[in-house]
Formats: C-alpha cells, structure tokens, sequence
C-alpha cells in the first residue's frame, strides 16, 4: 500500500496540498468554482505557526494510516474503519462525536463544519483518484511511497 | 484443541475473539452473550432514538463475522464461574470447560432504593438497545418524560429524545450536569446549550417519592411525567469473578495484561478496573477505545501470545446539539486556562507532565494532547508554551515525528 510520505524539511509552507485536497473532495469539476469564496474544509493542514516566527518548520500533516489505528477502534459508530491498509471515514455513519478527533495522536483528523469529522482516505475514492496533495506538490515534500 | 470462553457479548468480548484468533486460528471460541443481539455499538442507542441510525448499521460486526472467524455464539447468560475445575456454567445448568476464560460483563444500572419506584408503570434505564425500543414505543410527541440523572447517559437520552416528545426535565443530587467530568464552570456551558433546547433541569435536588406518575422532589417541587428514565449510574458486573474469589474493588481488578487474580481468568472493558496512568489509580474507565484495546490484549495473552494494554487513562467525548466537550486524564496540578465566547481550554500540568484536560466548544485535535497523556512525555521534550495555545506537532521535535508518526521524513 502507498502512503504520502512528509519531508519536513522540503515543505515550503505555500498551503497548495490543502487546496488540492479541498478540491479532489468537492466533488465538484473546475478549482475555482469549487472553492471560491468557500470556506474550505481540507483533509491535510499545514502547520506553519501562523508566521510565528519562533522557527521557519514547516509540514503538512494528514492522517497517517496507522497500522493500528486506534481512531477505528475508539469510533463509537463504526465510520471509521481500516481498508486495503487505508484508514476509511463512511461519512453516513459518522454521528460527529469527536472521540476519533480527542484520540488521534497527530492532530490529523478535522471537523467538517457540519458535524461529522473529515480525514485523508489518500483520495481512492475522489475524483482525483490518487493523492491529489502529492501531485500538486510542488517541492516534493509530499511523495507516494510504499511504506511497510 | 483449546476452548476458549468469553462472557458477555458487548465490544469487549468481540475484540477479546478478535485478540485470541490474531494468535490461534483453530481453537475453540466461545461467546456466551446475555443480550438478544450480538454486539452493537451501545453509544449508538441515543442516536438511534434521534433517527440518525438504524439497527443495521448499528451492528458492531457484518453479518457473516461470527460464522467466518468460527466463533461460537450462546445467547445466554453465563451464571457462575469455577476457576479451580475450569468451568462456567450457563443459566439453564449447562457447564461448558475452558482453558482460560474472559468476563466481558459490562455494567448494570445502579438503582437506589426510591419509595414508590414500583408504582411507577412506565420506567426504563437507558443501556441497552432494547431500552432504546421501550423508550421509543413509550414516548408521544406530547410524552413528559422525566430523567433521573444528569450524567453523560442521561443527557444523551435527553438529547435524543428531544424534539420528539412534549417535555423533558432531567433532575440530579449533583449540583451540575456531568458532574464526574466536568467542573461548575464548564458544566455550566453545557447546561445553557442543553437549556437552549427546552431541557429543563433540577440540579442538587433528587426524588424523595413516586406517586405514580408523580416525583415529588426534596426540594418540594412536583414534577409529573408519562415517561420515567432511570438514568442514575451504573455498577460494573463483577459478581462473577467476586463469587469465584478473585479480587474486586468497583471492578473486576486486572493487571496489565488485563488478568484477574485468579488463574486463566481474564476480565476487559466496562466490568474490570485497571490502573489510571494518568493518576497512578485503579480506576473502572467505562468507554469504548477502552473495552476494545483492553479485550483484544485478553485475547492475545489468553491464546498465548504476548500484550499488554497499560496506558489507558479516562477520556470522554460528549457533545450536545453541537457542542462538543472533550476531556481526559485527572485534573490534577497546575492549570492553565483560556475563556471565550462559549468555549474553555483548560491543561493540567503536574509533575513535570500534562496529567488532563478539559475543552469546551474548541476541540480541534485534542489528540495531541491525550497523547502527551497516554505517553508520559516529559514537558520539557517539547514546546509546551506553543501547545499550550494550540495543538500541534510543531510542539515537538523533528526526532519525536519521525520517530513516531509513520510515513515521516
Ligand atoms: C447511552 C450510552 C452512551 C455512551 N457513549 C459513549 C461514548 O460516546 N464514547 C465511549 O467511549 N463510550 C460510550 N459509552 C460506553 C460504552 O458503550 C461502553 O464503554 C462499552 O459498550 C463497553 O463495552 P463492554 O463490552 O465492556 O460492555 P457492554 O457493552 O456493557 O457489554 C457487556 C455485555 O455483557 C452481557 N452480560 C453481562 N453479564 C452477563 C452474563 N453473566 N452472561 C452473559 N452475558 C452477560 C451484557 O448483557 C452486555 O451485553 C456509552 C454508553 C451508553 C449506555
């Protein structure tokens, strides 16, 4: 199974993985008319310190896909569950009681702004069809690679 | 060819099987379960009551998972354990020999003795799925329904019934809502969201009488009702292993590799008692991620094979019509607090380490911070003053994610 691997040290702190996420989820054909003037919701987030000055790391985190998720075996409804190695949310049954978000160790799983939670599924099942945060890449911080 | 037994058929037990087959495939695998289905996700029952779920979906393992990993099912309730013969015995006299044993009991509701309870025709406790039926057929959408307890399943009940019944009052010896989790001032936020949706509360007062479908409360309040939740506590099953003669406190006490005290006797999820790392006490953690973690590291030691589940500390996830209050560990030594509008941050540092938190209406990824908790991590490995405004892996050192977040460079 290929995971996206993060190279810390590449990420340029420019954000365009979490554009290309929010978009290969919209469901919806042409960038600008999915996320103009939206508020995005994307799978993977950058973490800059907000300019904090304190140190110039920057990286994306996104979920992980632990081998041994304990996001899928805390879920109280059975969404998340782990497929072919991927860490997969059915978003129909996600109730939104945030145990995933109180105990994944990254940080990585998000709220959607509608109640239920939102996670990288590493776009099987989207209209991108494979990482859409790695391609768009632009300093190869984010790569496909077969992790074991 | 070993038997091994399972009691009890909540999540627990499933992940116990699911333990005991990661290491032994051909074995003998018993569950005997004392409800009329297999193992469903229980925190569901609110949300069922709220039309968000159906039983389908609320099955804890597809159809055909029983069959397929060669578990056998008893729909029975197991009545007593010998660990000197190796036996359990069912309700109807059968005994059934196994080599090491399981109790996945769960818990009951606790019901303190209230004069006039029996007269009281339409009661039910709120734990089972069967509960969630009795509820539903009981309830009009002009129903009065009156809970007792203003604890995290009394208030998912409340919030699953709302909407569809006339009127909901939750009353509790407790001065607050959620009193186990949460102090005044963060119980207070949670009370206005709860408020805000027509739940009317009774906090420090309790029921001195039932008079059919009358409450009358110490206060010397009335509180007439159709529909009667007994949502008070509830107390580990641990008669089991007690009767037997292994060790019990408010559970059924087990070490970390969640053994009891008695040989070959295991014991996981909301029935056993283990250490608290983030208190240094035994504890009953009564939740989910701790039933799974901890039945899946039974099933591993009872066929053999070697683990051990010892960073289990108290957490809870609890939100209301939105707002969402995510807590864990003690909170215990030095705090550090931030107010908003409706919202609290709230960090316990003792020791050198996070031992708790607390967060209202701000929640996201608290599961850096849990896991400060479950890993001990020394606060001075990390940059404790940026995480403390905001979770991040930031806060840690490029050795710590490389080290522990997978696919990272
Ligand atoms: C309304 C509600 C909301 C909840 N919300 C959350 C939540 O949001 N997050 C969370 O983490 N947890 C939540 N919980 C708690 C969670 O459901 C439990 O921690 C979990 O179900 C424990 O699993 P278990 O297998 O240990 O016990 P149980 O699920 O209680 O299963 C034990 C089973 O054993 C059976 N049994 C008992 N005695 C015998 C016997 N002698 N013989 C045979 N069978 C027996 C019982 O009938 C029962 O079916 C909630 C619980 C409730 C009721």
């Amino acid at each position: 199974m290929k995971h996206v691997v993060v190279h810390e040290e590449w990420c340029l702190g420019c954000h365009l993985c979490e554009y290309n996420c929010a978009y290969a989820n919209s469901g919806i054909k042409g960038m600008a008319k999915a996320l103009k003037g939206k508020r995005v919701f994307p799978r993977i987030r950058v973490e800059d310190g907000n300019g904090d000055g304190k140190n110039n790391i920057t990286f994306a985190v996104s979920c992980r896909h632990c081998h041994d998720p304990i996001c899928a075996k805390s879920c109280i409804s059975g969404a998340l569950t782990v497929r072919d190695g991927a860490v997969t949310i059915d978003r129909s049954r996600c109730v939104g009681c945030y145990t995933c978000i109180l105990v994944c160790p990254y940080g990585a799983i998000y709220t959607d702004g509608e109640g239920a939670v939102i996670k990288c599924e590493l776009c099987l099942s989207n209209q991108a069809g494979s990482p859409a945060c790695v391609a768009g890449c632009p300093n190869r911080a984010l790569t496909l690679e077969e992790t074991d | 060819m070993k038997t091994y037994v399972i009691i009890g058929g909540g999540v627990a037990a499933v992940g116990c099987a699911e333990g005991i087959r990661s290491v032994d495939t051909s074995s003998r695998v018993i569950i005997i379960a004392g409800e009329r289905r297999p193992a469903y996700y229980r925190p569901m029952i609110s949300y069922y009551l709220e039309g968000k779920t159906d039983f389908e979906k609320m099955e804890y393992r597809p159809a055909g998972f029983y069959e397929e990993n060669k578990i056998e099912l008893i729909c029975d309730a197991a009545v007593s354990l010998d660990s000197a013969s190796h036996t359990v015995t069912l309700s109807g006299g059968d005994t059934i020999r196994y080599d090491a044993v399981c109790v996945a009991t769960g818990s009951r509701p606790f019901v303190p003795p209230m004069e006039g309870l029996d007269g009281v025709t339409c009661k039910t406790g709120f734990l089972t799925e069967e509960d969630a039926c009795a509820l539903e057929k009981a309830v009009t959408c002009d129903s009065r329904v009156f809970i007792v307890g203003a604890g995290l399943i009394g208030l998912k009940c409340a919030e699953g019934l709302c909407g569809r019944v006339g009127s909901i009052t939750v009353c509790d010896l407790a001065p607050r809502v959620l009193s186990s989790i949460l102090d005044d001032t963060a119980a207070g936020i949670m009370q206005k969201k709860l408020e805000e949706h027509g739940i009317r509360f009774l906090l420090g007062d309790t029921v001195s009488r039932f008079d059919r479908d009358t409450a009358h409360m110490k206060s010397g309040v009335d509180i007439g009702f159709d529909v009667l939740v007994l949502a008070v506590g509830v107390r580990a099953n641990v008669s089991l292993v007690a009767d037997a003669g292994g060790l019990v406190g408010r559970g059924i006490v087990v070490d970390e590799r969640m053994r009891t005290t008695l040989d070959s006797v295991f014991a996981a999820g909301d029935c056993a008692e283990a250490a608290d790392i983030s208190s240094g006490s035994r504890r009953v953690m009564a939740i989910m991620p701790n039933a799974v973690l901890g039945g899946r590291c039974a099933g591993i030691n009872m066929a053999g094979g070697s683990a051990s589940f010892d960073n289990a500390v108290p957490m809870n996830a609890i939100g209301f019509f939105g707002l969402h209050a995510l807590t864990a560990g003690s909170y215990d030594g030095e705090m550090y607090e931030e107010r908003g509008d409706g919202t609290l941050r709230r960090l316990y540092v003792k020791d050198g380490m996070l031992s708790g938190f607390m967060l209202i209406g701000s929640v996201e990824r608290a599961g850096i911070y849990t896991s400060l908790i479950r890993n001990q991590i020394p606060l001075e490995t990390v940059d404790f003053e940026e995480l403390r405004r905001l979770p991040s892996m930031r806060g840690f050192s490029p050795e710590y994610r490389r080290e522990h977040m997978e696919g990272w460079k």
